[in-house]
């Protein structure tokens, strides 16, 4: 069952004229995904990978009966694009897209909100349920069914985890990458709160970087939760005010690595000291 | 992007808000003169991005176009550049600022009832949400004010100055406009100072600014000209990655096993090789670094686009080097530096102990 999207979950991809939406509109394919539309406007009636184009989300949706999107639009016209899947009624929408102006996010988030509907990202390698389907630009093969889901602040740290896992023995549920930037749809608490209903999900591993409280409201939360919780926090080493590469990632008085990882382990979340260090505690935290 | 104080104060003047006359000087007969004009006295402002400028000694009153001429000797090979702004009677300092709350993802009304001070730090500090979509309203003001308990003239003021910072903070794509202190003068409020920060993001829309260089070394700026995101640190590890996570985990793991690294650099995602060998050059310029660590963990990136890169600057590396890379064409990527005898680790602690036991022993 996972979260968020499973096998039947029918996918429009926003920007599949581009490079990057054409490239993985070909591997969510692969993997499963039921990629029913693209749109771009301007070039209705081309096809992609074998996927017909619409010039607007609201033509594709009713003649595809889409559910969910995947948005790869250059950051100048992501709000407009997320604003456009929120009308048809569309959720989840997932942001791939990186740079996106945070007061174009804050003013498409509260849209979103409005009409309850879930978004992943914006700067999200977005989300994957093992074995069924994908609407993200990760790697396909490093991924197995299994019993944990996972949630990420960093695209390809969700990869070395994964890989791990999977070599380890360990299958994942969904993994989530929530997104690099300061404001971000889903957070961790929300997630948590599905995983927590999500009977295919046995534990769930956090990771989480330097920057904002959200790791920290994420340990609020988990005073009293059932299932167990592995994380693992990076930016340690970072030196403050500087932004490390993702636009959210930067120790501004708050924010820092030892604060969340103090917060993580006082609610009994097992901290791993290093990325390779997580399979070991899921292990351990599955008894397998 | 970091406005400079007088830049600040340019824009909250123009949105209406009062701001102490002032002018910028960058040599000391300039700052002589304008004092002057003041009336003889006044203060001298370094306009440097760094906080802490008064403890620093770079904030100075002056009492005569002689004094200011002396100090502004003094000041100008720290800075460049100096505001010289007329004196105030402070009757009393507050502090407001609108920002971003990244938790609630709305904008945030900060008010506190000390100026001067370091807003994480106060516990007087009102925090009031407004609804991205609305913008700040009149009762949002209101509220401020009544809660800031400011009398007459300055309590009607408030609302007006929170109106301009908002239009500010809304027409810039800032993420911070704040005014720290913001000061009761002959009982009006005055912006003693003002930090504007504008989202990086959204400097497309902002093609009229400049950003300022002065934060960053020679090597990040020239990191910022080639697309990739880099930051000096104190170590002689160089290390390159591919995703902001990732390589900062790699400075964590390279830490834990009792390394110290040079840099942070992050190709991004779906780099090529011109760009992957740009970056490894500007890594290795760092005279500091005596050995490389490359760090790939492939998805939207290619192993074989990484591989190239390298080996097209191969005759130039000029330290040891160990590569981890695994993912998106790991076969290719593999071939393609083992033709050039250069071996590649999957695993990244691996990589990254062997990086620390590569370092010349006994110290350079």
């Amino acid at each position: 069952m996972a979260i968020l999207l499973d096998n039947r979950t029918r996918v429009v991809v926003q920007g599949i004229t581009g490079a990057q939406g054409r490239f993985h509109t070909a591997r969510m394919k692969e993997y499963g995904t039921k990629v029913v539309a693209g749109v771009t406007p301007g070039k209705a009636g081309e096809t992609i990978e074998g996927v017909p184009v619409f010039d607007t989300v609201e033509e594709a949706a009713e003649a595809t009966e889409a559910t969910a999107s995947i948005i790869f639009v250059p950051a100048p016209y992501a709000k407009d694009a997320m604003l456009e899947a929120f009308h048809s009624g569309l959720d989840p929408v997932v942001v791939i897209t990186e740079g996106v102006p945070v007061h174009d996010t804050l003013a498409a988030l509260r849209v979103a909100e409005s009409k309850e509907i879930h978004v992943v990202g914006p700067n999200t390698p977005g989300l994957i349920t093992s074995g069924q389907a994908k609407m993200g630009i990760m790697p396909n093969h490093i991924f197995r069914p299994g019993p944990v889901g996972m949630i990420s602040r960093s695209g390809t740290l969700t990869y070395e985890v994964s890989a791990d896992l999977t070599n380890n023995g360990i299958g994942q549920s969904t993994c989530i990458g929530i997104g690099g930037d300061p404001a971000v749809g889903l957070d961790y608490v929300t997630l948590l709160k599905m995983f927590y209903r999500d009977p295919d999900t046995q534990a769930v591993v956090l990771i989480g970087e330097i920057g904002g409280r959200a790791e920290e409201n994420a340990a609020a939360y988990l005073k009293r939760y059932p299932k167990p919780i592995v994380a693992y926090i990076a930016g340690r080493t970072a030196p403050p005010g500087k932004k490390m590469g993702h636009a959210g990632a930067i120790v501004s008085g708050t924010g820092g690595a030892d604060h969340k990882i103090a917060a993580l382990e006082k609610v009994g979340v097992k901290i791993a000291k290093t990325p390779v260090e997580v399979a070991h505690l899921v292990k351990a935290a599955l008894g397998a | 992007m970091k406005m400079y104080e007088y830049q600040g104060k340019e824009l909250l003047a123009r949105a209406g808000v009062p701001v102490p006359r002032g002018h910028l000087a960058s040599t000391p007969a300039e700052a002589a003169q304008w004092t002057r004009e003041l009336g003889g006295s006044g203060v001298l402002k370094a306009q440097v991005l760094s906080g802490g400028r008064g403890k620093a000694g770079l904030i100075r009153p002056v009492a005569s176009p002689e004094e200011a001429e002396r100090v502004a000797a003094e000041l100008l090979p720290k800075c460049g550049r100096l505001l010289v702004e007329e004196k105030m009677v402070i009757e009393k300092e507050l502090y407001l600022s609108i920002t971003i709350d990244r938790d609630n993802r709305t904008p945030i009304i900060l008010a506190g009832l000390e100026g001067g001070i370091e807003v994480e730090k106060s516990r007087r500090i009102l925090k009031r949400p407004f609804d991205p979509l609305v913008g700040l309203q009149p009762f949002d003001s209101r509220a401020v004010a009544k809660w800031m308990k400011l009398p007459g003239e300055p309590g009607t003021q408030l609302g007006a100055i929170l109106r301009s910072m908002y239009s500010l903070f809304s027409s810039m794509d800032a993420e911070l406009v704040e005014i720290n202190p913001l000061a009761i003068v002959e009982g009006r409020l005055v912006a003693l100072d003002a930090k504007v920060t504008v989202d990086d993001n959204a400097l497309f829309r902002h093609k009229e600014l400049k950003p300022p260089e002065e934060l960053l070394t020679p090597l990040e700026r020239r990191a910022r000209e080639l697309g990739v995101n880099y930051v000096e640190l104190e170590g002689d590890i160089g290390i390159v990655g591919n995703g902001a996570g990732l390589v900062m985990s790699t400075l964590d793991v390279v830490a834990h096993f009792g390394g110290k690294p040079a840099n942070f650099c992050d190709l991004g995602g779906g780099t090529g090789a011109d760009t992957t060998a740009r970056a490894m050059e500007l890594v290795l310029s760092n005279p500091k670094v005596k050995v490389l660590l490359v760090n790939i963990m492939a998805g939207i990136t290619r192993c074989d686009e990484v591989a190239r890169g390298m080996v097209s600057i191969r005759d130039t590396i000029r330290v040891p080097t160990v590569v981890r890379m695994i993912g998106t064409n790991e076969a290719e990527g593999r071939r393609v530096l083992e033709a050039a005898s250069i071996a590649a680790l999957s695993s990244m602690e691996e990589a990254a102990q062997r990086a620390v036991s590569l370092l010349p022993k006994g110290g350079a």
